[in-house]
């Protein structure tokens, strides 16, 4: 996993309440058994005008140009400006995976689904959570400026913007730490790997049925 | 002792070690897996040189993908059989016990966990998929996972996980005639919204839930999800205990009884407290219908279509703005005069005994309606199938027009072949009426499995307490 310290980044918006992960990356991209590839898939129905399936040549399908992402202004992204339950839905991974491969690093919210939440972490993808006010004056921001840009420092927990103000956020100490070293949960875990055998054998004796 | 909750047991039960910030390493009983999240996670295992850390865990089944129809011919979609056979694959090398598709036993992967016993009471169970919420209803913490944290089950044994919150949702009074579980559910959904359970865990509770049979209990837990909360819950009682009993994984003879000694603790105490308590009366639920494009969106079958015009929060507005014109529907019209063109019963939500007992009741003795361009049941599992046929309920569902299918997830999310084409409306008794879900352009209607049959039969929405 990439690590996150500080990102500089231009800044998209989409401007809609539960957006979920059917949206992100619809069912039957959910075929591949691959991890990467889903960018040219992210926001599939609304990207596109025509009916997109696995294995098709993505370039040249007509773009829907309604489509926020499909304006010049915002390609090259890599900060979604988001509205509340970003991420609602269903568990799969491919919704986090389709982001990072299109180019996002961070998604700012006033809410997220937990699943979806939980998901970016384990992708080196930074889900911040700031106040309905201030993400309301980002979507303002990022409308009236065409290339606006936002600097997130996750050392210091921080969002700012062009015009000098900054945002903080709140985020647990383990994720921050595993986010900034690009950490596998895996390996730390199997650290802990004695304590899992110990606990397997008190279990094993109180609830057998369990182990059957 | 303080009171504890049904949730604070649960997870006591299984910390394995908690971080100074509270992360907890948390020991996972059961792990379920099917085909279409779990494919990158045995990659990973295989790139880092793993191995599973317990394989008495796991249990896995193909749902997503599979056919429905001429099963013996295989899969027609080179994608979808590629993932399949992936599954089949990774199961055999890596020793994981796997329900093929020609398995009597196949299904989707939430009906088969409870009725085969690998899901008991007391027990952690995850899975790659949202909808392992439904599991919670054996009083046990269910919840899906992301196919980071498959693997991560898969080489440890455990999650690393936060505490949620706890939210009582409390249900009193009798469900009235026609009112089901699934109706709770959106009730619940349309009081709290999509985010209300969010970093929640929710326990049902009351008189209504004690009276669900465990199958309304999984309908109810299943959508826990849709209302924000990853897990959902029911405390044990003698229904649980006599539904669990005689199933092949669960345990016999002498450590029968030691486990339903320990089981019949999974209660919230009297005094507990929840950090959120919301109350609904039973009897005051009608047969819920959804209107729009996120499962919140729904209305009692003797409403209307809700006026955007009438909404003050502009977001709010513009989505249902977005969703009536998705849905091709007007503000105010009746819920009762909105046909539909296909039916779908079946999903994780709705397709067990019960659940097809209740649509072949409705459905016995009547036609579907000819302008339904198609009316499918689709049972949990190869053994819902099987029983189904026993009790003569394929005939009244083929008798009347239905087309009775093979098991599997199918037209809940339309990764097979069974789908909607783009503007066709669909009463379904699945979990998600979002956007394309079950197809492109598709517009899903959620209702029960009466509702959906009495709407087959009517050629619309009709309020099933007057069919």
């Amino acid at each position: 996993m990439d690590k996150f310290t500080i990102l500089d980044g231009l800044v998209a918006p989409l401007d809609r309440p539960n957006v979920d992960t059917d949206a992100i990356i619809p069912k039957q991209f959910l075929k591949s058994i691959k991890r990467s590839g889903f960018g040219p898939n992210l926001f599939d129905e609304w990207r596109y005008l025509d009916h997109g399936e696995p294995g098709m040549d993505n370039s040249g399908r007509p773009l829907n140009p309604d489509f926020v992402l499909n304006q010049a202004r915002y390609q090259g992204a890599e900060i979604l400006v988001a509205r509340e339950n970003f991420g609602c839905g269903s568990s799969r991974e491919h919704a986090p995976w389709a982001l990072l491969d299109y180019g996002f690093r961070a998604v700012i919210a006033p809410s997220f689904a937990d699943i979806f939440f939980n998901n970016c972490f384990k992708n080196g993808i930074l889900p911040i959570v700031l106040g309905a006010a201030e993400v309301d004056q980002l979507f303002s921001e990022t409308f009236a400026e065409e290339g606006y840009r936002l600097t997130v420092d996750l050392e210091a927990q921080s969002v700012s913007t062009p015009n000098g103000l900054v945002f903080n956020f709140a985020v647990d100490p383990f994720r921050k730490y595993c986010l900034l070293n690009g950490l596998d949960d895996i390996g730390l875990t199997l650290q802990h790997a004695d304590k899992i055998r110990a606990y397997e054998e008190r279990r094993r004796q109180s609830e057998p049925w369990v182990f059957n | 002792m303080t009171a504890q909750t049904l949730y604070e047991k649960l997870w006591q039960s299984h910390v394995v070690h908690t971080e100074s910030d509270g992360t907890t390493l948390l020991y996972i009983d059961r792990h379920l897996l099917h085909e279409v999240t779990s494919p990158q996670a045995f990659e990973g295992l295989r790139l880092a040189g793993r191995k599973p850390w317990r394989l008495s865990a796991n249990l896995a089944v193909a749902d997503h993908n599979v056919p429905t129809t001429d099963r013996k011919n295989g899969i027609a979609d080179p994608i979808s059989r590629l993932q399949v056979d992936t599954l089949d694959q990774n199961c055999d090398e890596f020793g994981i016990t796997e329900f093929k598709m020609s398995d009597v036993r196949q299904g989707i992967v939430h009906v088969i966990g409870p009725e085969q016993g690998a899901t008991l009471p007391g027990m952690t169970v995850v899975c790659g998929d949202s909808h392992t919420s439904t599991h919670g209803a054996f009083g046990a913490l269910a919840h899906g996972i992301g196919t980071s944290e498959v693997e991560h089950v898969l080489a440890t044994q455990c999650l690393l996980q936060k505490k949620s919150r706890t939210m009582q949702v409390l249900v009193d009074g009798g469900l009235g005639k026609g009112v089901t579980a699934k109706d709770i559910a959106l009730a619940v959904i349309g009081k709290i919204g999509t985010a209300g359970g969010t970093g929640y865990a929710i326990e049902f509770a009351g008189a209504a839930i004690r009276s669900l049979s465990m199958e309304g209990r999984m309908t109810l837990c299943n959508m826990a999800i849709e209302a924000g909360a990853r897990a959902g819950m029911v405390a044990v009682d003698d229904i649980t205990i006599d539904y669990v009993k005689g199933r092949p994984f669960a345990p016999a003879g002498e450590m029968w009884e030691q486990a339903v000694a320990n089981w019949r603790n999974l209660h919230s105490d009297e005094g507990a407290e929840f950090d959120s308590v919301v109350e609904l009366d039973g009897a005051a639920i009608k047969p819920q219908v959804t209107w729009g494009t996120s499962p919140e969106m729904v209305v009692a079958i003797d409403d209307c279509v809700p006026d955007p015009a009438r909404e003050i929060d502009p977001v709010k507005r513009g989505g249902m703005e977005r969703a009536l014109a998705y849905m091709g529907l007007q503000a105010n019209t009746p819920m009762n005069q909105i046909g539909v063109d296909k039916v779908f019963i079946g999903s994780c939500t709705n397709s067990r005994i019960e659940d097809l007992r209740a649509a072949a009741a409705v459905a016995k003795g009547r036609r579907v309606a000819s302008s339904i361009k198609l009316a499918l049941v689709v049972p949990g599992s190869g053994l819902v199938k099987k029983q189904a046929e026993d009790e003569g309920l394929d005939r009244i569902f083929i008798e009347s027009g239905f087309e009775w299918r093979d098991p599997g997830c199918s037209m809940c999310l339309a990764m097979n072949a069974d789908r909607l084409e783009a503007g066709e409306r669909c009463a379904s008794t699945s979990n998600r009426n979002f956007e394309g879900r079950q197809g492109p352009g598709g517009r899903t209607h959620l209702v029960s499995p009466e509702m959906a049959a009495a709407a087959a039969i009517a050629g619309h929405f009709v309020d099933v307490r007057e069919f």
